[in-house]
């Protein structure tokens, strides 16, 4: 008999108003306990709906039984074979929208917490003693991926199972991509990430740090004189937007990507890293995804007093997952909806001193269905501040494409592809993730990188 | 790793370093730079390339001790590895289809003049160079700008070297004698490039300056570079290091470039002091 407790088993989490102080971990994870008695509310439905709403279709009633009696290996064994990074995933996912969204307990009540679920069987295996991934026999092709982030690594990740030969290039000094230079350690702890990109070198996959392909080297030598058969391209979203407001170069203006990078990357909040930031008192956040509660909740922790999320839009169309929403509003930052900027204004020596904001209305419905927020004249005031931070999105880098004849870009600076196979114009080259869709989910690039490697293997294979 | 093949000081504060870093040294050109990390957690900060040998496989950096990363960097030695090493990055200088040109550089940012001098020199170009210094005491690659350029006008402001004046000074007196320039690349300290530029505006001279803000990852995806030119939002890493000199809002590259600076003051107070307490 199930378990029908119309609720999910709760997330232990450290307590807001000691955590929105310090960069550990927020969600402590689930108990052996709690994790079998979340897996007793699983109907197991034939029909697996939750597969559906997964971009890399992992076999969830399926790994979700083994969780029931127990086998938790077991369970590990049947998602790490769609998953290349189940840690990672069952925590940064955006599981209301896809898996959880679509299961039959969500009806009446709260859905599975399938999420919850692979984050404690990925953590229950990573935490046994010499567990070590198995070598696969090299097949004798070589493929290079560029890029370490999810897409690059589920690419190289799925490739290396099959026993390619697989480099991954990095530009920056560390693996990992937005995992280690975005989302923040008290969200996604950098061991984590190290701990599955250890995984993939177990494997064999082989990582060049350190190493900008489109100037360190190109696509081209890549494929002529290195004897790579595939390359794929999960370079990533690449340049901050910018509202193209007055003041957005005054100092104290950071783009999201820039202030993160300062304090994950870089670790800029700890006493020994050389990479200064800003301590700011009164912080504004333009923008409503998550890479802006990312960068708020990262304020407060640096010491801000106040911090708030400007969004022009209302709380309906926030586009940040629920759960990190829930969570920047728990540590105290302060959501102004409906209000965009129109300035950044700046003191006499250059530094922020406050923005410029108009109040919003939500008009008709635009383009993309959500109802276009419309100003309200008249509305303007002015909130102070010390540092803004712009989390609108990002653009495709034009680095490759600039770099590399014939492949094929839209109009966006996305490179084109074939949805399906990550195929792009030139032969033997594919592409996926936020280098191809402009800036999405972790999942979304996964999904890509999981395609363009089955594309690989079956192109190589002919 | 990065092994550091040669260690020289040319002056009591600028530091050439001979780095092993092969992949680099094949794609290198004038105009582009490097990223280093000194140790693990060191920040990451650009540097212009100053020379580069293919054969060799190394790249030279010059470097003038001003913050805590580069006094680390000082305090390398040869034989000593540096943890990270990235680029070429950036465009590579157009030297493409000039006839006469003025390199005027000014100050440690004579390092990064030099390679710029010496490519158009090889290329059959004529090469004025103006090179200002502080003074005498500060003097770097003079044997190296008579080589690569076709004229060399020395100034210093207390006329220990060459002439007593402003690299603008010399400027001004070559454009009014009669020298007439395809383009002027200016490298330097930010207000030197400034009223180089609003000179050579007067003149209407093509002129190109070479940029060396505040960097993170140096591919564009940080935004921290970035600077208005002709009234758009441009990022260093990407766009330049080097602009139309005559379009670039120097005012604000500057107030910019002081963001860290009480910061920095600190770090490399600290840096002093524990390297002080080894040496004890």
């Amino acid at each position: 008999m199930p378990n029908m407790n119309p609720k999910k088993n709760p997330m232990p989490s450290q307590d807001p108003a000691v955590r929105r102080r310090n960069f550990g971990e927020v969600a402590l994870g689930y108990t052996k306990e709690m994790a079998i008695d979340e897996a007793e509310r699983c109907l197991n439905c034939k029909n697996m709906p939750c597969v559906s709403g997964c971009p890399v279709g992992i076999e969830i009633p399926k790994f979700i039984q083994k969780v029931k009696t127990g086998e938790f290996e077991e369970a590990y064994r049947i998602i790490t074979e769609a998953s290349s990074l189940p840690a990672v995933c069952g925590r940064v996912c955006p599981q209301e929208t896809q898996c959880e969204g679509k299961c039959v307990r969500g009806i009446k009540g709260e859905p599975v917490g399938i999420g919850r679920l692979e984050r404690f069987v990925a953590d229950y295996h990573n935490a046994q003693p010499g567990v070590h991934a198995e070598p696969v026999t090299s097949n004798g092709h070589k493929v290079a991926v560029i890029g370490s982030g999810p897409a690059g690594l589920t690419c190289a990740g799925d490739l290396a199972r099959k026993g390619y030969q697989v480099t991954v290039f990095e530009a920056l000094h560390t693996a990992g991509g937005v995992l280690v230079y975005g989302i923040p350690e008290f969200r996604l702890p950098k061991a984590i990430v190290a701990r599955e990109i250890e995984t993939l070198k177990e494997l064999g996959v082989k990582i060049d740090v350190n190493t900008v392909v489109g100037r360190t080297v190109s696509i081209r030598e890549l494929m002529e004189e290195e004897g790579f058969e595939a390359v794929f391209i999960g370079s990533g979203a690449g340049l901050p937007r910018f509202m193209k407001i007055p003041g957005e170069n005054l100092k104290g203006v950071y783009s999201a990507n820039e202030f993160l990078t300062r304090v994950n990357l870089m670790k800029s909040y700890l006493p020994d890293s050389a990479t200064p930031i800003q301590q700011a008192k009164k912080v504004v956040v333009v923008g409503g995804g998550n890479v802006a509660m990312d960068a708020a909740r990262s304020a407060m922790r640096l010491g801000a007093e106040e911090v708030s999320i400007v969004y022009r839009r209302s709380l309906d169309e926030l586009p940040a997952r629920r759960e990190e929403v829930e969570h920047a509003m728990e540590e105290g930052v302060e959501f102004r909806l409906l209000n965009n900027p129109t300035e950044i204004l700046g003191d006499e020596t250059g530094f922020v001193r406050g923005v410029r904001v108009i109040k919003m209305e939500l008009g008709e419905p635009d383009a993309s269905g959500r109802r276009s927020p419309v100003e309200i004249p008249g509305s303007e005031y002015e909130l102070e501040c010390d540092c803004v931070i712009i989390a609108i999105g990002t653009s495709p880098n034009p680095l490759i494409k600039s770099t590399t004849s014939g492949l094929e870009v839209n109009r966006r600076g996305g490179i084109v592809t074939e949805e399906a196979t990550g195929r792009t114009s030139l032969a033997r080259v594919y592409a996926g993730g936020d280098a191809v869709t402009g800036a999405a989910t972790v999942i979304l690039a996964m999904g890509a990188g999981k395609a363009a490697a089955k594309a690989i293997d079956e192109d190589l294979n002919q | 790793m990065f092994r550091i093949l040669k260690k020289q000081p040319l002056n009591p504060t600028v530091t050439l370093m001979k780095i092993e870093a092969p992949a680099v040294a094949k794609k290198a050109n004038p105009g582009q730079f490097i990223i280093l990390r000194t140790d693990e957690c060191g920040e990451r900060i650009p540097l212009t390339i100053a020379d580069y040998d293919t054969s060799e496989g190394s790249v030279t950096i010059i470097f003038q001790v001003v913050g805590a990363t580069t006094e680390k960097l000082n305090h390398l030695n040869e034989g000593d590895c540096l943890h990270d090493f990235v680029g070429p990055l950036g465009k590579a200088t157009n030297t493409e289809g000039k006839k006469k040109v003025a390199v005027v550089g000014g100050g440690v940012g004579c390092a990064i003049a030099y390679p710029v001098a010496k490519k158009f020199h090889s290329l059959g170009t004529v090469v004025h160079t103006i090179a200002g210094f502080r003074t005498k005491d500060l003097v770097i690659l003079e044997k190296e700008f008579e080589d690569a350029s076709t004229r060399f006008v020395k100034m210093s402001d207390d006329g220990t070297w060459g002439e007593k004046g402003l690299v603008t000074d010399a400027l001004r007196a070559l454009i009014e004698s009669g020298e007439q320039y395809d383009e002027v690349i200016t490298i330097g300290p930010l207000p030197m490039m400034k009223f180089v530029c609003k000179l050579t505006k007067e003149y209407g001279i093509p002129t190109v300056a070479s940029m060396n803000p505040i960097m993170i990852d140096g591919t564009g995806m940080c935004g921290c570079c970035r600077l208005t030119v002709g009234g758009e939002m441009k990022f260093a890493c990407v766009d330049g290091p080097e602009f139309d000199g005559h379009l670039i809002d120097f005012d604000e590259a500057i107030a910019r470039s002081s963001m860290y600076r009480p910061f920095e003051r600190k770090a490399h107070e600290e840096a002093c002091n524990l390297f002080k307490k080894e040496v004890e």
